[in-house]
């Protein structure tokens, strides 16, 4: 008996601050007007998308001391956003980056709670941390977290959150008129959390949503990244572009998963993904070149190389050679808000990869950095491409993909017109919505409610 | 449109729980909800409640901001401490001690209360800073250059406060009111202070006309006191109102409803119960008293809000109280608030006016 086809999951990542986006195109429009959004969601579920996705940053990005201008800058708040697209979209997911780091378990399961009620089951939480003092500088909070503890406390987070989300069980409203009743336990949303990080208690007032809990992503590629989602998320954020990493990855992490009580089918692997179409292939190979070298603008390409040497190189010509002096090593002073480059792991040897690629190609400094920094991923024509994309999942590479478009807001439209209904036509993507809450679009479990705290006695009476 | 919240369930009591079962108990994020009606509706402004004393400033900032690009211009913020002990305990960050009605006035109360809200004026002054600290015309899309924003536009806010520090700018660029609205609810002479230095709105309760015009005097005094007698701040006065209709008289649904919860309704607004008419009569007497608009509460939902709508709504017209159609397309136009200029952007010079 042949292996059943795994049905493709894809979700669709408005695009952040980074240099994805091609701004300077006259097709590209707003990020921060609603419509922009609106427009894109649409067109998602139009596809019949598993969800959208948002990141999140605290900080403007800063490079030599000043507010990096060259790609796009701003973004709205996260969940306020995630919760009026409920209002223009039925079914598709929604599915947002929280830090939490500089929030508290209480607000941040209050707001998810409600983001999961106001949509009808189709909220997620992708939980990131930080230890960034200057993120920090924006928050009472302050940068106080030390680096090694930062998984410790997200994990002592998200289990918190998860008891808040787990207080009601779904059963405590009956709204009887008959009777007068409202609630059928006098303390609903008993909790407490007490362990090395919190120490709280007292009753959560927010309701339980139709799918239990939202959605756990996970975006880490550490090993204490890999271990926390094992233990507790429904999905994972990774960035693996060729199908060897991706087979790796996924193999490494659903490994991990017996040691948790999981199973394989408890946690999904979902790369973000680029791509680029075209009518040949060779049109699609010319126009990914041309979108990589708007991407990488001279400018834009200094900048980068800046991030790495950790030193200022304004002086240096991005059509001429790599620096000749080698990176400075240690905490990066040049680039901040960028969590790729914090602290670069070994400049140096990265440095010479780079003058190895110069070398043997005779590549400029910015021809290098196009080289280096590509996050392509698909690029071909709609039929090759939904090849590709299936062949990954088949392949265990991924359970799907999160696409990011490099147009907002429709770059979407070109992939949801062209390359779905061929996935569809080969039966590895939905027609319809089978579901209405994301853990059924996804075919993740409602996780079960744990012992409840302080009201055991009166909920099994 | 304003929205309550609060970080912990509803209670007849000051602090902790009443286990009643037989009353609503639970509640969304009100500013999430703002944002989930505002895509369906076209003109009327959004004020929920944001708590102040366990959050932080540059969240709310840039959420309210979202809501007033989700709203196109129609979002406001009320700003309220949280004082309950058992909302601290919900976050065990910092403590706040159990008092109870008859400890306000003590030494140890009244320092409290005014430490929550001279902090909860930081917090306002830092949000309205974040609002400011993108310039409007900041993001330039300017090809030529490869620059997405003028960063000389953007401007850190670096407020250093006694109980809140924050850099700045916001993520988010200036929302489409260049300020949205700041409200807060107000009962005696600290949330009047706070009220009078932090906000546009502030929501007070009245008993009568003799009240009425006395709470404006003392918003007007520490308004001066604040250095801003010139500013037009709204003095809104909260009243609940159980209004008559063919069915059964608005008196006899507040016995009713009395009857069936088994005590008699209390608020720490006035409570009306009559006819449309005798509503508007209220209304403009109060407003010869100085109130400057009404958020009107409705006793029960849907009856009262309906009987607002279709009676005493058209009695207010008639009587050339209240607008026949939207004036504007913004919360702050329908205030009758300018845009204000953005204190962070170079004053445009006038050459002419000397």
């Amino acid at each position: 008996m042949t292996k059943p086809r795994k049905q493709i999951h894809l979700a669709a990542h408005f695009p952040g601050v980074n240099n994805t986006t091609v701004w300077s195109d006259p097709r590209s429009g707003s990020h921060i007007e609603f419509d922009s959004f609106v427009r894109f969601a649409q067109v998602a579920e139009r596809a019949k998308f598993d969800f959208l996705f948002l990141a999140e940053g605290l900080r403007l990005r800063e490079q030599n001391g000043k507010i990096y201008d060259l790609d796009v800058v701003g973004r709205p708040d996260t969940f306020t956003i995630l919760a009026a697209l409920a209002a223009v979209t039925e079914k598709l997911g929604l599915t947002g980056t929280i830090n939490s780091t500089f929030n508290e378990p209480y607000d941040v399961a209050r707001q998810f709670a409600t983001l999961d009620l106001l949509s009808g089951g189709r909220g997620a939480w992708n939980v990131v941390t930080s230890w960034d003092a200057f993120t920090g500088e924006n928050f009472r909070r302050g940068g106080y977290l030390p680096k090694e503890q930062r998984y410790e406390r997200a994990e002592s987070f998200l289990q918190a959150a998860n008891t808040l989300f787990d207080s009601w069980s779904g059963v405590e409203v009956l709204a009887d008129k008959g009777t007068g009743q409202f609630l059928s336990d006098d303390a609903p949303g008993s909790f407490a959390v007490r362990d090395e990080f919190f120490d709280i208690e007292g009753h959560f007032n927010v309701p339980s949503s139709p799918q239990g809990r939202p959605v756990i992503f996970q975006a880490g590629d550490s090993d204490a990244g890999r271990e926390f989602a094992a233990a507790s998320a429904d999905a994972i954020f990774s960035r693996h572009g060729t199908l060897e990493a991706g087979q790796a990855f996924y193999s490494d992490v659903k490994r991990r998963l017996p040691a948790y009580g999981r199973t394989a089918a408890d946690l999904l692997v979902l790369p973000a993904a680029t791509f680029v179409l075209g009518d040949t292939e060779a049109e699609a190979q010319d126009y990914a070149y041309e979108v990589r070298r708007a991407q990488v603008s001279g400018q834009t390409a200094i900048k980068f190389a800046e991030q790495l040497w950790n030193r200022d190189l304004s002086d240096y010509d991005p059509d001429g050679p790599l620096p000749a002096i080698d990176p400075l090593v240690g905490e990066n002073t040049i680039a901040r808000g960028r969590a790729s480059v914090r602290i670069n792991e070994n400049p140096i040897d990265v440095a010479n990869r780079w003058r190895e690629i110069a070398a043997a190609k005779g590549l400029s400094l910015r021809e290098v950095v196009v080289e280096v920094t590509s996050r392509q991923n698909f690029i071909g024509t709609p039929e090759t491409v939904a090849t590709t994309i299936d062949e990954y999942v088949q392949a265990d590479a991924s359970d799907g993909f999160i696409l990011v478009p490099h147009i907002t807001p429709d770059g979407l439209a070109e992939f949801a017109d062209k390359v779905v209904p061929i996935l569809q036509e080969r039966g590895v993507f939905r027609t319809e919505y089978e579901g209405s809450t994301l853990r059924e679009h996804l075919g993740l479990r409602v996780p079960a409610p744990r012992q409840r705290v302080g009201a055991g006695d009166r909920s099994s009476a | 449109v304003t929205i309550e919240d609060s970080f912990g369930l509803q209670t007849n009591g000051f602090q902790g729980q009443d286990h009643r079962t037989d009353q609503v108990r639970g509640r969304l994020d009100a500013v999430l909800i703002a944002a989930r009606v505002a895509p369906k509706t076209t003109h009327i402004g959004f004020v929920p409640t944001a708590l102040v004393t366990h959050t932080e400033p540059f969240h709310v900032s840039k959420a309210i901001a979202t809501l007033d690009y989700v709203s196109k211009g129609r979002a406001g913020v009320r700003a309220q401490i949280s004082g309950r002990a058992v909302e601290s305990d919900h976050f065990g960050r910092r403590h706040i001690p159990e008092f109870e009605p008859k400890d306000i006035g003590t030494v140890e109360v009244t320092e409290l209360i005014t430490e929550l809200f001279d902090e909860a004026g930081e917090y306002v002054e830092i949000v309205r800073r974040l609002w400011d600290s993108w310039e409007d015309d900041a993001e330039i899309r300017d090809a030529a250059t490869g620059r997405f924003i003028d960063r000389e536009k953007l401007h850190y806010i670096d407020f250093h406060g006694k109980y809140l520090s924050v850099k700045g700018p916001s993520i988010v660029p200036r929302p489409p009111q260049g300020q949205p609205i700041v409200a807060a609810l107000a009962h005696s002479t600290i949330p009047y202070r706070f009220a009078a230095r932090s906000s546009d709105v502030v929501f007070v309760t009245p008993t009568d006309s003799r009240s009425a015009a006395e709470i404006v005097a003392q918003v007007g005094v520490e308004q001066a006191l604040a250095g801003r007698a010139r500013q037009r701040l709204h003095v809104f006065a909260d009243l609940v109102v159980f209004l008559d209709t063919e069915a059964e008289s608005g008196a006899d649904r507040k016995n009713r409803l009395d009857r069936l919860d088994g005590a008699a309704y209390a608020s720490d607004a006035h409570i009306f119960t009559g006819s449309a008419a005798q509503l508007a009569d209220l209304l403009a007497a109060w407003q010869q008293a100085g109130i400057t608009g009404y958020r009107l509460r409705p006793g029960s939902l849907p009856d009262d809000l309906a009987t607002i709508g279709r009676s005493l709504v058209p009695e207010l017209q008639s009587r050339g109280l209240f607008r026949t159609a939207y004036e504007a397309t913004t919360l702050r136009g329908l205030l009758g608030l300018e845009r204000p200029a953005n204190r962070y952007a170079p004053a445009i010079l006038e050459g002419a006016s000397s």
